[in-house]
């Protein structure tokens, strides 16, 4: 039995004053899925801004590439005169000797063996060939005195642009002297007056750093032995206790360790600068001095006084005043980049004598892929994707559009079109790398088929690694987006036009492709452009037809061997040089820029030519 | 002519039937309280540029049936949101003048529209249920004011609203079904129900019986004059007879303005002005 | 040759269509009106019918041709050389094509280089053959179109019948693709449980992943092809994808459609798709990048050790790739609720908020399901995130923090390789045919739902 309810009471409710306090949380509730809302898109908008502004700034790294100005006698042997008279552009001639030659005589000083190869290592491997190359299209320079510019390896390229940092200049006062030293090319310093705390400085800071890092590492290990011996206590079975132990006996010797190489490092870090002897090693900041024209890396420190190597030749004096020489440190420590301090002198030397050249990069653009990231461009792959996309777009568009107008116009109402719809539907969803392993087994490789006890490979007609291969590929990726879009656009077009037509006597297909095509056309050509823009950035069904593979020439056609810009991204991402991290983004900033355009070609020709009915 | 003439026949017939109609509802008292609910003056309504209503003044009493009619796109379906600002949802539109209800002004800065709307429930033309289940479809105004302290009494007035829905016999067996489920004429009546559970004081009627059958009309038509017991009701309807048979007053719209409003039997047997004539009589609407 | 051959069939069809229109205006005898078919269509006609024949033949010919000349090639290199494998076979085979087209051939030797001569040979023939009989048959079908033309010949109803066929064709190309896609993978999906046996449990239940380790003469160690690891690592993966796409990209969709205004629209809609127009590449190296060694520092300064790849990074990259992709197809449904509901709440007083919660996501509930259910395939399917930045080695753990690995991953670890494609092959289709039923019961489901959602509101 219920009671009456007395509406006029509950009505009273809404304007009660503890109705006031629920409006109030039932707003609060409302701002609350705002800001939600705003959060979601701001979590978005902040993840976009962050992809492109880590592609921008890479990108920003390689717009520039540094050379070496050098400067030498163009002497060259028999063969290399052989391949400089030959018209085949595709013979070259390497002039490495010149190069190291020339290198060589830029920098004052006797030059070991053991230097003699990290000073080859400043230029790129194939500064000789771009030497010889341009002696082939002036013949006269055979001989003579020329000047050049040398392409610097990727690491030198790096270091100028700050990449591991330059070294830091460092109070320097007071009278320093050099004595030679008991070795061949070592010196001994005296700093006089000079206050070498700060040098004493940047070591010992680096030491205590290394130190805060293994007390971290001790710490974090004590953490993980407390939380395995709790877990050891609340243990229940034996195979669980096992376990737990041999994971605390871990625990535990990391720890000892750590704390064994903490101690020692902040033992060191103390010790630094005072009365003993220190010793500075690859894992130490380097201490360069510069004194007068040459440089000294220091080797040995004690209070006051320093042993070193000579860099560059110093001259024969023996005093130096103040202001006539500077202390440098480079924090980085030698053995943690792949420069090395005599490297870097040079580098400075040259940077000194204004013979450091900064040239707009347009090798990237213009040259192929390449083992050395300071050569590696991405033309081949652009040209690999040229061709591709063209056998995509050839084979997509015109099935595309002959699917669309066959399920629109003339489809019967039965289970094949139905098979088919579902089919296209479902396909638009089939992830992109399954239809690699259907391009792999079908196009590529053939499916092995045992007929009546003969083996028969179906398929298998199209050469690996071809953008033919791979067009084909994604032609069939792209298809449903075609078809999709392609039937949308020719379901728009009204039924009047169709009546129109077919009232005046056309046939079905006149109608079709007189009136109804032209009509659906651009909404059919943004689809399908959308298609090829996804189609552009593929990158998975590639690599299993082999477009992967390291192509340092253009295909010439589609059936040459050749990868593609998505591809390319991959392969350089696995690249451990630093530069082609830089490289990599260069090339994804040329892929969204293709798919920027192509995007705004689709949304233009949907304004152009849009149309309500 | 002879068309003309027919034509004029045939409205002054319709005008005799609505007015037939009036004499024959005699369970219904045509008398009215006479206490004003709603005050409006000088309403007008604005789409971007286009005015949908000019200047209208209009008192609308408590407990009674109040009918706007008027041809098509004549400005009574928008003039009826103004009420309980349903307009707010459209960006477009522009509302100004006095609209009050129970004295205090419903544009005021201080007004809620969601509070404002508890208090005047709307029944759309077309039956809207939600995809919920009957119970939840009536339950869902009490859950969001909080009318219900607990399960027992939001039992109740689901089963009370039900019951003045005249929709209570028809649906207690499965009230867990969906509300989408039920016949149009059910889901009108569950949509009442559903506006009378939020206990309001108005309910505003936008041509509920439009997409029904007429027997279902009939239903919805008996079951308005027994709210008028309890509340203001505003219905906008099409169907001059509609009106006759369960309005006590009634608002003729022309073109965005509203050119009479009186008693309903006196609009249907004597209108003032020439348009509603006109329009009561067929020849135009 | 082929090219010309192929030149000359399409000149002939030209040639075709010019001939037979002419005569169709020369039998109208000046009255063109009095042709069943206009010329055009009797031309067209032939045209269709002398290159389908033409090519036709060349396409079956070589078909057939290639097959026999590689059947006795191979028959060839068994007689001269009955120590060899299959693999050696194939190798020599492709060898001896290299040399007879001016390739460069692994190693040459005298069985090489006869099996290059006879290629030559052989090869010869066969493109003369094909030449030969393409022609003719274009040939026979211009006579034959050519005595077709007639005043009363239904040219036009032929042509079209023609022009039909073609468009059936294309359309059926969908169903072909899928086909293909089930024949490629099941082919080697057998093989692969032949050579384990048909331990199907071993595969679906093991714990160690090494698939290539013990492979001995065609068998691979049941022991070692267990694909829980892959199936633990996609999972989390994906789960931690959808945990970052599904909220952000409902609360977005939500805020797009009944709170933002024009403005907010105007901008969040295009960096949206954006979002979704980036190739996964892009985001894989985003991944590798800058939020693994982001995600990598973070945990250290906290304490913790996290991989430098590691499953939370590729699947927070994955879920910001999918965000897009739930939120438009939330906003979709969403939009598609009617506005009479939304009319129905505020009308009895509820905010829009409440209108939301209570009335629309309900609602929409079926389509956001699916749309869910769709991002989940995506994310399972998804290759190019996790392979640059989710790891490789095939460890089981159920930590976010460590490298994992996916299905997608060790079907291109496998594919790509170094190991004989032979020996690789296998594992990698059967991980793509369990790949592709996965997801084709995700798309079936989630398709099915959305298209009853669609009928409910249409």
């Amino acid at each position: 039995m219920t009671t009456t309810v007395d509406f006029n009471e509950l009505s009273a409710k809404h304007t009660g004053d503890a109705n006031k306090s629920r409006l109030r949380a039932r707003y609060w509730a409302e701002m609350r899925l705002k800001a939600y809302g705003i959060a979601a898109i701001g979590i978005a908008a902040a993840a976009l801004l962050l992809l492109v502004s880590t592609i921008a700034t890479k990108t920003a790294n390689v717009v520039y590439e540094y050379y070496v100005q050098l400067e030498g006698q163009i002497d060259v042997s028999d063969r290399d005169r052989e391949r400089l008279a030959d018209p085949n552009p595709r013979m070259r001639a390497n002039l490495r000797r010149v190069v190291q030659g020339s290198l060589t005589d830029a920098i004052p000083g006797e030059i070991g063996r053991r230097e003699g190869r990290q000073l080859t290592g400043l230029v790129s491997g194939d500064a000789g060939l771009f030497l010889g190359d341009r002696v082939k299209a002036e013949p006269d320079l055979v001989g003579q005195t020329a000047r050049f510019d040398a392409l610097l390896d990727d690491n030198m390229q790096l270091y100028l642009k700050g990449a591991i940092g330059r070294p830091d200049a460092i109070d320097s006062a007071g009278v320093l002297s050099v004595a030679p030293g008991e070795e061949e090319g070592t010196v001994v310093v005296r700093f006089g007056a000079s206050e070498i705390g700060p040098i004493f400085g940047a070591v010992r800071a680096q030491r205590a750093e290394d130190a805060e890092r293994a007390r971290a590492e001790q710490r974090r290990q004590q953490n993980a032995v407390d939380v395995t011996e709790a877990r050891l206590l609340a243990a229940e079975t034996d195979e669980e206790r096992k376990a737990l132990t041999t994971q605390l006996e871990r625990f535990t010797t990391a720890r000892e360790r750590a704390e064994v190489e903490a101690n020692a490092l902040d033992r060191l870090a103390t010790s630094i600068g005072g009365g003993t002897r220190y010793e500075l090693t690859g894992r130490d900041p380097s201490l360069l001095f510069k004194v007068g024209d040459g440089w000294i890396k220091i080797t040995e420190v004690e209070r006051g006084e320093g042993l070193g190597q000579v860099y560059l030749p110093l001259g024969d004096r023996a005093e130096f005043e103040e202001g006539d020489w500077q202390a440098f440190v480079m924090a980085r420590p030698e053995g943690e980049r792949l420069q090395t301090d005599r490297q870097i002198v040079w580098m400075e030397y040259f940077s000194d004598q204004g013979k450091i050249v900064r040239a707009f990069n347009t090798r990237i653009l213009s040259s192929s892929d390449s083992a050395s990231a300071e050569l590696a461009g991405i033309w081949g792959a652009v040209v690999g994707s040229f061709w591709t996309m063209v056998v995509t777009f050839l084979l997509a568009f015109p099935l595309g559009v002959m699917a669309s107008i066959y399920l629109e116009e003339f489809a019967p109402k039965n289970r094949v079109t139905d098979l088919i719809e579902v089919n296209i539907n479902n396909l638009a969803a089939v992830p992109s790398i399954v239809f690699g392993l259907l391009g792999l087994a079908i196009f590529v490789s053939g499916v092995p088929v045992n007929l009546f006890g003969n083996e028969f490979t179906i398929g298998g007609f199209l050469p690996r690694s071809s953008p033919l291969a791979g067009g084909t590929v994604l032609a069939l990726m792209t298809l449903p987006t075609i078809i999709i879009a392609g039937r949308a656009s020719i379901r728009a077009v009204p039924p009047s036009i169709r009546d129109a037509a077919l009232g005046l006597g056309a046939s079905k297909l006149q109608t079709a492709t007189h009136h109804v095509l032209p009509l659906a056309m651009p909404g059919i050509l943004t689809g399908s452009i959308i298609g090829m823009a996804q189609a552009l950035g593929e990158t998975a069904p590639l690599l299993l037809v082999g477009m992967n593979s390291f192509i340092q020439e253009p295909p010439g056609d589609p059936l040459a061997p050749g990868n593609v810009l998505p591809t390319l991204i991959y392969q350089w991402n696995s690249n451990s040089e630093r530069l082609f991290d830089d490289k990599t983004a260069a090339a994804i900033s040329v892929l969204l820029i293709f798919l920027v355009v192509m995007n705004a070609l689709a949304v233009l020709l949907r304004k152009r030519f849009e149309r309500r009915w | 002519m002879n068309d003309m003439m027919n034509a004029v026949a045939e409205g002054e017939g319709r005008a005799a039937e609505a007015a037939a109609a009036i004499a024959e509802s005699p369970a219904v008292s045509r008398s009215t309280s006479g206490e004003v609910k709603i005050h409006c003056v000088d309403v007008n309504v604005s789409y971007g540029d286009t005015k949908a209503i000019k200047e209208v003044s209009i008192d609308i009493e408590d407990k009674a049936v109040t009918a706007f009619i008027g041809p098509s796109g004549c400005g009574k379906s928008t003039f009826l949101r103004c009420l309980n600002r349903m307009n707010d949802t459209i960006d477009i539109c522009k509302v100004t003048g006095k609209i009050e209800l129970d004295g205090g002004n419903i544009y005021a800065e201080d007004v809620d529209p969601v509070q404002l709307r508890a208090r005047v429930g709307m029944v759309f033309q077309k039956p809207n249920p939600f995809p919920k289940s009957i119970y939840d479809n009536v339950a869902y105004g009490p859950r969001i004011h909080g009318l219900a302290a607990n399960k027992a009494e939001l039992d109740n007035i689901v089963e009370q609203s039900l019951k003045r829905a005249a929709l209570w016999e028809e649906v207690k067996d499965r009230l867990d079904q969906p509300g989408t489920g039920l016949s149009g004429g059910q889901q009108q009546r569950l949509c009442i129900a559903r506006a009378v559970a939020t206990a309001p004081e108005v309910l505003l009627m936008d041509e509920p019986c439009s997409a029904l059958d007429p027997i279902a009309t009939a239903q919805i038509e008996e079951l308005i004059d027994e709210l008028r017991q309890s509340y203001s009701v505003v219905i906008v309807t099409h169907s001059m007879q509609q009106a006759a048979r369960v309005s006590q007053k009634t608002a003729f719209f022309h073109l965005g303005l509203m050119l009479e409003y009186d008693e309903t039997g006196k609009i249907f047997t004597a209108p003032s002005h020439e348009k509603t004539l006109q329009y009561i009589t067929g020849r135009f609407g | 040759m082929l090219p010309y051959a192929s030149l000359l069939i399409a000149l002939l069809a030209c040639t075709a269509f010019a001939v037979c229109r002419q005569r169709a205006v020369t039998s109208a005898e000046g009255k063109l009106a009095s042709l069943h078919s206009r010329p055009a269509y009797h031309g067209l006609y032939a045209l269709l019918w002398v290159a389908i024949a033409g090519f036709g033949t060349f396409i079956v010919i070589d078909i057939a041709a290639t097959a026999i000349m590689n059947a006795s090639l191979y028959a060839m290199i068994a007689e001269r050389a009955p120590d060899l494998r299959p693999i050696e076979q194939s190798l020599v085979f492709t060898d001896a094509i290299k040399l007879a087209t001016g390739g460069v051939s692994s190693t040459v030797d005298d069985l090489r280089e006869t099996i290059a001569a006879r290629y030559e040979s052989v090869n010869f023939t066969r493109v003369l053959a094909i030449s030969i009989l393409g022609i003719a048959a274009a040939a026979t079908a211009f006579y034959v179109t050519y005595h077709q033309v007639d005043r009363t010949f239904r040219a036009r109803h032929r042509a079209e019948r023609i022009l039909r066929t073609m468009l059936w064709t294309a359309a059926t190309i969908a169903i072909l693709t899928t086909v293909g896609i089930v024949l490629s993978l099941i082919g080697e999906t057998i093989i692969f449980f032949q050579r384990i046996g048909w331990n199907v449990d071993d595969f679906v239940f093991g714990t160690t992943w090494a698939p290539l380790a013990g492979v001995q003469e065609g068998s691979l160690d049941p022991s070692k092809v267990g694909a829980i690891p892959l199936f633990v690592g996609t999972l989390m993966i994906t789960i931690i994808a959808m945990l970052v796409a599904v909220p952000v990209g409902l609360f977005a969709a939500v805020y797009l459609s009944d709170f933002a205004s024009k403005q907010t629209r105007a901008w969040a809609k295009p960096l949206l798709e954006i979002l979704a127009g980036i190739p996964t590449v892009v985001y894989g190296f985003f991944a590798a990048i800058t939020v693994a060694p982001a995600i990598r520092d973070f945990g250290a300064s906290i304490g913790l050790s996290v991989a430098s790849e590691s499953a939370l990074a590729a699947g927070m990259v994955m879920g910001i790739m999918i965000i897009p992709f739930i939120s438009s197809l939330s906003d979709d449904v969403i939009n598609a609720v009617p506005q009479s509901l939304r009319d129905g709440s505020y009308a009895l007083g509820a905010t829009k908020a409440e209108t939301i919660q209570k009335v629309i996501l309900p609602a929409a509930l079926p389509g956001i399901v699916s749309a869910v259910l769709l991002g989940t395939s995506r994310a399972i399917g998804e290759t190019m995130i996790v392979v640059m930045a989710a790891g490789q080695g095939a460890q089981m753990t159920l930590n976010p923090l460590d490298a994992v690995t996916t299905v997608t991953v060790q079907i291109v670890m496998l594919i790509t390789g170094d190991t004989e494609a032979d020996t690789a092959a296998a594992p990698a289709f059967t991980l793509g045919f369990t790949l592709f039923c996965v997801t084709l019961v995700l798309n079936v489901v989630a398709l099915r739902v959305v298209r009853r959602y669609r009928e409910m509101y249409d």
